[in-house]
């Protein structure tokens, strides 16, 4: 009891001075999901592996049966595939992030003196970088299986920007369902809400075609204006980015401080 | 200074998670310079107190005070003094181990020099020289735990805080895990585990404070507890089923208390009727006695009381959660988790 407080590791390795200031810290939070994805081929190889499958399944195998107005099967599916492919790939982050609960990582993060904020900075924009990769990735497959710009480059770069705008949203959005999923495998079921909201829009064929009462929940979820907004800025228009846009910010007004109140007190 | 703030303080301290209440009302006062062990059965509510401790759970009544900083009011200060360890290794699987180190050194607010000298330190300090440069995913269960537990110590925190440190270890490892706690707590580091292994309060601790349903139920230095609860056990296999009543017979007849029976393994056993009177010489008394009543004795010895029959002696029930089975409670002895 009466023993001095003063511990070895103080003696030999000193106390810090103060707390790491906030952008530290989140960069040595992205630094270790970063290394997690580049080191683990499970993680960034099967993402685009699958999306390059199933991009190929619906150019080649599908694809001769679906005929829409107005252009190639091939020049319809890749702006909407790449707009929507981190629907799919970004299940991954939903699973890491309760992984991390699960493992006991995010309590140990949560224990050290850095701000919450700088642990959800650090984690949206490592996952927002494993995003960009996807999307990059899928937009390759795209060009590799016979898609073609008809309105040149310039155009091409609006609708990246969307994409990568995307790629922020769903960042946070999975994030949040890794939040509040109970466990990994958890997550990734809870992921899959990710794959109806994809499928039942106009990525794949346009929204006419389907039966009406499917029409009405297509048009007025948030993936078919933001595919739209992609292929109108391929044409050189702006029809639907406002509303592909004005979704996003909503997205993000709604799920960004779910994310930081969860961790809080994750 | 700040060897007159109390390691830890805590006055009805209550947490709940919905329904469920995890700590009803805990009460625990530590000094400063001791290896302090919350020991309890699963569900006690062991992981929930360190928790609250590293300001990880709101409490819905009561105070805790860490080093003198409250826990709701100033979380910031006490994350500047402590390093959690909890009950999974907390190491990223992908990095090396030093890599995990550094990083955690950074985050402690170490600027990149001083967190390579810090994580070299550690490194050194728990013999984790010959696997550093390796990707954690390849370690054994007791270099995670003792990484685990060199990755709380990085930012020299004054009070280190280890969660089931050495559940699911093989013997081995655990004994590894040992050495490096010991060796933290001699050199003068604040140190507060749980565990559901009493052997490991008995190897590791100063003061225990024993947990049950969410409440302190006991709390001391350790050989005092011993003394009043923590007796030896004396326990008789019989070759003959028939002859068991005789022995707890002559169980009681020697230690003067009621022993208990388990007809399914032909087994009596007693508990030493007190510190004074240890177990082997009880032993004798029991052996004379079996012999006069010819009992034939398949295995008899003098043991340690299990968690179990510490809890029984303490709370009157068993150590499983209430509503039970026994058999649930027995379970705890094996390795749970
Ligand atoms: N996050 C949580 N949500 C709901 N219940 C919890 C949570 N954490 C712990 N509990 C419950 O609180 C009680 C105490 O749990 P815990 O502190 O983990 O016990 P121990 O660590 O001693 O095994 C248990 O009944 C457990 O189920
Ligand atoms: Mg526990």
């Amino acid at each position: 009891m009466t023993q001095p407080t003063m511990t070895l590791p103080p003696a030999v390795i000193g106390r810090p001075a103060a707390p790491p200031a906030a952008l530290t810290a989140a960069a040595q939070v992205a630094i270790r999901v970063l290394r997690k994805f580049v080191r683990t081929p499970g993680l960034w190889a099967m993402g685009i592996v699958q999306s390059a499958l199933f991009l190929f399944a619906f150019r080649y195998v599908f694809g001769g049966a679906a005929h829409v107005p107005g252009s190639s099967y091939v020049d319809y599916l890749v702006p909407g595939y790449v707009a929507t492919i981190v629907l799919f790939t970004g299940g991954g982050i939903a699973v890491a992030v309760a992984d991390d609960r699960a493992q006991g990582l995010t309590d140990r993060l949560l224990s050290l003196p850095i701000p919450r904020l700088a642990l959800v900075l650090g984690r949206a924009s490592a996952d927002f970088a494993t995003n960009v990769w996807s999307i990059l990735f899928t937009a390759a497959a795209g060009f590799l299986f016979g898609f073609r710009l008809v309105d040149g480059a310039a155009h091409a770069l609006g609708a990246l920007g969307l994409c990568l705008v995307y790629g922020v949203v769903f960042t946070v959005v999975f994030m949040v369902i890794g939040l509040f999923a109970p466990n990994a495998q958890a997550a990734q079921g809870m992921s899959m809400i990710a794959f109806v909201l994809a499928f039942i829009s106009s990525t794949y064929v346009p929204v006419a075609t389907m039966p009406g009462w499917l029409q009405a929940f297509a048009r007025y979820q948030p993936i078919t204006p933001m595919v739209d907004a992609v292929h109108a800025q391929l044409a050189g228009s702006t029809s639907d980015v406002a509303l592909a846009l004005a979704w996003s910010a909503a997205l993000l007004l709604v799920f960004t401080p779910i994310a930081v109140l969860r961790y809080r007190r994750a | 200074m700040s060897d007159q703030v109390p390691l830890l303080e805590a006055s009805g301290l209550t947490v709940r998670f919905g329904k469920v209440t995890a700590l009803d009302g805990f009460d625990l006062v530590a000094g400063t310079g001791q290896l302090l062990a919350i020991l309890g059965p699963n569900g006690a509510g062991k992981t929930t107190f360190v928790r609250a401790v590293a300001t990880l759970v709101r409490p819905a009544g009561g105070t805790l005070r860490v080093l003198g900083h409250d826990v709701a009011g100033d979380p910031i200060a006490v994350r500047r003094e402590i390093g959690l360890a909890g009950q999974f290794a907390a190491v990223e699987p992908t990095m090396t181990g030093l890599e995990n180190l550094q990083m955690t050194a950074r985050l402690f607010g170490h600027r990149r020099r001083a967190a390579a000298r810090a994580a070299a330190t550690v490194i050194d300090l728990l013999d984790l020289g010959a696997v550093a440069g390796r990707r954690c995913a390849t370690y054994s269960g007791g270099q995670r735990r003792r990484l685990d537990l060199g990755a709380s110590l990085v930012g020299a925190p004054r009070l280190l805080l280890l969660d089931e440190p050495t559940t699911g270890l093989d013997p081995v490892s655990r004994r590894e895990v040992w050495a490096a706690v010991r060796g933290l707590a001699q050199a003068g580091t604040n140190v507060l585990l749980t565990t559901h292994y009493l052997e490991e309060a008995d190897e590791l601790a100063d003061h225990v404070v024993i947990i049950d349903h969410g409440r302190a139920v006991a709390a001391g230095p350790l050989a005092e507890l011993k003394a009043n609860i923590g007796r030896d056990v004396i326990e008789v296999e019989v070759s003959q089923p028939g002859q068991l009543p005789a022995a707890a017979q002559v169980l009681s007849a020697v230690t003067g208390s009621e022993p208990r029976v388990d007809p399914l393994v032909h087994r009596a056993s007693v508990t030493v009727g007190s510190a004074s009177q240890p177990g082997a010489a009880a032993l004798a008394a029991v052996l004379t006695g079996l012999a006069g009543q010819h009992v034939s004795v398949g295995e008899i010895g003098v043991r340690r009381p299990t968690l179990d029959e510490v809890f029984l002696t303490l709370t009157g029930h068993r150590a499983g959660r209430q509503g039970q089975p026994e058999s649930a409670g027995r379970r705890l002895q094996g390795s749970a988790r």
